[in-house]
């Protein structure tokens, strides 16, 4: 029996159509707008100006706090404006926008990473470097990377989990990435290691994964410490917690953090860009993006600057197939339906899933029937119908004593009630009041 | 036969003596008092319980009243001055005359003036739409449509307007009580002085973006020209962020800035019809005249003839 989270979970169809096509790396695009919000935190402050001229990897915005990330530029070109573009947020935020210069050829050339095994830098210069080189969780949750590895001293770590689980319906990013990277993702494993005087390791991978669980195992078989997790395909395995769960037999607590179990989690797309930026000196500036819908021509991965408008990924896959009703930033799952294509891709953008019509549509909201299948896959073991209605009748206080706030916003709850409940919608809007009540209180 | 009767009459006697003394003990032993104004001012009130005043209902509110010394900042804006007039004279209390205000709704993008560009298939509640993203129009400051003012509205004051599909509000009914101010996720919704036969102007527009984008999303959108700023003769608008905003107190109601405004984002309301440009008038004055006439002349022809 393979290792899985016991609370919980769903099982939606894979529809994995993308994992047998490799990545390929994209046009460049004519002009990139890059977002100084993409992570988790305070937003970058910006350090260019309009008709400023810059090169690729430069800084273009300094990290704006403890919690915030640098961020780079993907291109070559000019500043041609800072202007206000909608995001993936739905609202128009701060965008540093960058023409591509046609005739610089650093835009264009290829550049030959051959595979770099010995790590040269201490401890501290490697969590400076991945400072340095705006290095985010590329799971979706962008959560600053050099704060999650900053850990206090006398804290007892002893596992560093690899998640490669990708639980999302559709996505093939990190399985593409595993699959074609397998090597410097070892080595980036092992800069971690060095990091963080760690002996222990585990690479998570979902069983529907079989070829890159096999070709880890070839990888490593020389390593020390280094194991595969064959793991069951269960939605949301992904997640830190059930991850944890499901491989160490770890409970994380409640409101906590892995690390308060003595575990850190990364993300196979962190551990590749860690290794970019730690061999190469290579900022964050382009990440892998599964374009893929059922009724597209083309789907596939892409290797993706951070700006590209979202537009040329469709241009990039032969266009919007006739009948489209929805274009999601993400997966299916937990992924987030952007307002139109001049959305820019960012370093959380795993995937551009596009949605035909028949699949968009939601279902009429009817009564609940208390059949209670919303609590049986609930993997936080809360009661998603309750929570619901404490938010629908504004009771924030009660909600907030039911756990509202462990939610992961997975989705499994909306997505098996057979009375098409809008239970997370309602959750996520308690979730953000109860968030807000308690930041007032303190 | 008769001694069932007695007796049950009996038992039923002493027991209500009993719980009359027990109630009699515990109300005196546990007695609060109590003072008598709040119940009098309590009395005085809408007794809407809208929380209009910032204390949960009216009763409360009376105990707040009393129990203030100074009671110059409390004021019941349903109510209004008549009430807090006569509530100061039964507490021997000052208070301060306050303006009356009605909402008014900044916002005038219904659908054939701003088109909608997505669909939404959440929950219909502004308050959820307005977290998840910029609303199913290009324009990201407007109503988002899906009325939680008029749900929140305890005087029927607004009703969602099906043509526009914005709200509208009532002004007789509205009772400044601020309920929907505090729902409205977009802050769409104003307090503004209740003139003289309510008469106002005021930007019906909150869209910061330039005015290229902003006319795009919105056909009567401010477009920040500062038009308006620069006819007003007494200094009463402000331009911030690309978009005007007309001092309540300064402006005198003059609308010199209704005319200019080039995307008509300037709302008047109740004011009489403009007459016409004299110089237009005189032209079509003769014509007009010659026309009244024969109709004059002919009504008094066929009213002879009848």
């Amino acid at each position: 029996m393979l290792k899985t989270f016991p609370k919980g979970g769903i099982h939606p169809p894979e529809n994995k159509i993308t994992s047998s096509k490799g990545i390929k790396r994209m046009t460049v695009p004519k002009v990139v707008n890059v977002p100084i919000a993409q992570h988790i935190g305070i937003p970058a402050e910006i350090v260019v100006d309009r008709k400023d001229k810059v090169e690729i990897g430069q800084v273009i915005a300094k990290s704006g706090g403890f919690v915030s990330s640098n961020i780079h530029s993907p291109v070559a070109g000019t500043v041609t404006k800072l202007d206000l573009i909608i995001d993936s947020s739905g609202y128009k935020k701060q965008c540093i926008v960058i023409r591509t210069d046609a005739k610089n050829p650093s835009n264009f050339e290829e550049v030959k990473e051959p595979l770099k095994m010995d790590i040269k830098l201490e401890p501290k210069e490697i969590l400076q470097r991945i400072t340095d080189c705006g290095i985010v969780g590329l799971g979706g949750a962008t959560f600053p990377s050099q704060v999650k590895l900053n850990v206090r001293e006398g804290t007892v770590l002893d596992y560093l989990i690899i998640n490669g689980v990708e639980c999302e319906p559709y996505l093939t990013a990190d399985h593409r990435l595993m699959l074609e990277k397998a090597e410097e993702i070892v080595v980036g494993i092992k800069i971690l290691m060095k990091a963080l005087h760690l002996k222990k390791v585990v690479i998570g991978i979902e069983n529907n994964k079989k070829d890159a669980i096999n070709l880890f195992k070839k990888v490593i078989n020389k390593e020390d410490g280094i194991q595969v997790a064959a793991l069951q395909v269960k939605y949301p395995q992904g997640g830190e917690k059930q991850l944890v769960r499901a491989i160490l037999g770890r409970e994380v607590p409640k409101n906590g953090l892995p690390l308060d179990v003595g575990v850190i989690v990364h993300n196979v797309g962190t551990i590749f860009a860690i290794y970019q930026a730690i061999q190469y000196n290579k900022p964050l500036i382009e990440r892998v993006v599964t374009v893929t819908g059922k009724k597209l021509d083309n789907p596939s991965n892409f290797w993706v600057k951070i700006g590209t408008p979202i537009k040329d990924l469709i241009a990039e896959v032969g266009g919007l197939p006739e009948g489209t009703r929805k274009l999601v930033n993400g997966g299916p799952m937990m992924g987030k339906a952007i307002k139109n294509t001049d959305v820019p891709v960012t370093k959380g953008t795993s995937g551009i899933l596009v949605i035909a019509e028949e699949e968009a549509s939601r279902g009429e909201a009817k009564n609940c029937i208390r059949c209670g299948e919303c609590v049986y896959v609930c993997p936080m073991g809360l009661e998603p119908h309750l929570l619901m209605n404490l938010s629908e009748k504004g009771l924030y206080e009660r909600a907030s004593n039911e756990d509202i706030m462990t939610c992961i916003e997975c989705g499994s709850c909306s997505y098996v009630c057979p009375s098409h409940r809008p239970l997370l919608d309602y959750i996520r809007f308690g979730k953000n009041i109860v968030k807000k009540l308690e930041t007032s209180k303190n | 036969m008769t001694d069932s009767v007695l007796y049950s009459v009996l038992l039923l006697v002493s027991l209500g003596v009993i719980a009359a003394i027990v109630l009699y003990i515990v109300s005196k032993k546990f007695y609060v008092y109590e003072n008598p104004l709040i119940a009098d001012v309590d009395e005085l009130l809408p007794g809407a319980n809208c929380a209009g005043c910032g204390s949960p209902g009216c009763k409360s509110f009376a105990d707040k009243l009393v129990n203030t010394e100074d009671i110059s900042e409390l004021f019941c804006p349903v109510g209004g001055n008549d009430v807090m007039k006569m509530v100061a004279e039964l507490l021997g209390k000052e208070v301060a005359e306050k303006d009356p205000t009605v909402a008014v709704l900044r916002c005038q993008g219904g659908c054939d003036v701003r088109p909608k560009t997505t669909e939404y298939q959440g929950p219909r509640t502004c308050a959820i739409s307005a977290m998840v993203y910029g609303g199913e129009t290009d324009c990201q400051y407007g109503c988002l449509g899906d009325g939680d003012c008029v749900k929140v509205c305890k005087f029927d004051a607004m009703y969602m307007d099906k043509t526009t599909g914005l709200p509208v509000i009532i002004t007789d009914n509205c009772t400044s009580c601020g309920a929907c101010v505090e729902e409205c996720p977009r802050d769409i919704i104003e307090m503004r002085p209740r003139n003289k036969r309510d008469l106002k102007v005021f930007v019906g527009c909150l869209n910061e973006d330039k005015g290229g984008i902003a006319k795009k999303s919105c056909s009567v959108a401010c477009i920040g020209c500062s038009k308006c700023e620069d006819i007003c003769p007494k200094d009463a608008i402000v331009m911030v962020n690309n978009l005007a905003y007309i001092d309540p107190v300064l402006c005198t109601l003059c609308r010199k800035c209704v005319d200019v405004c080039p995307t008509h984002s300037i709302i008047e309301t109740n004011f009489p019809p403009k007459k016409v440009k004299k110089v237009v008038e005189k032209k079509v004055e003769v014509k007009v005249a010659v026309v009244k006439e024969q109709i004059v002349t002919e009504s008094k022809k066929s009213k002879t003839d009848a």
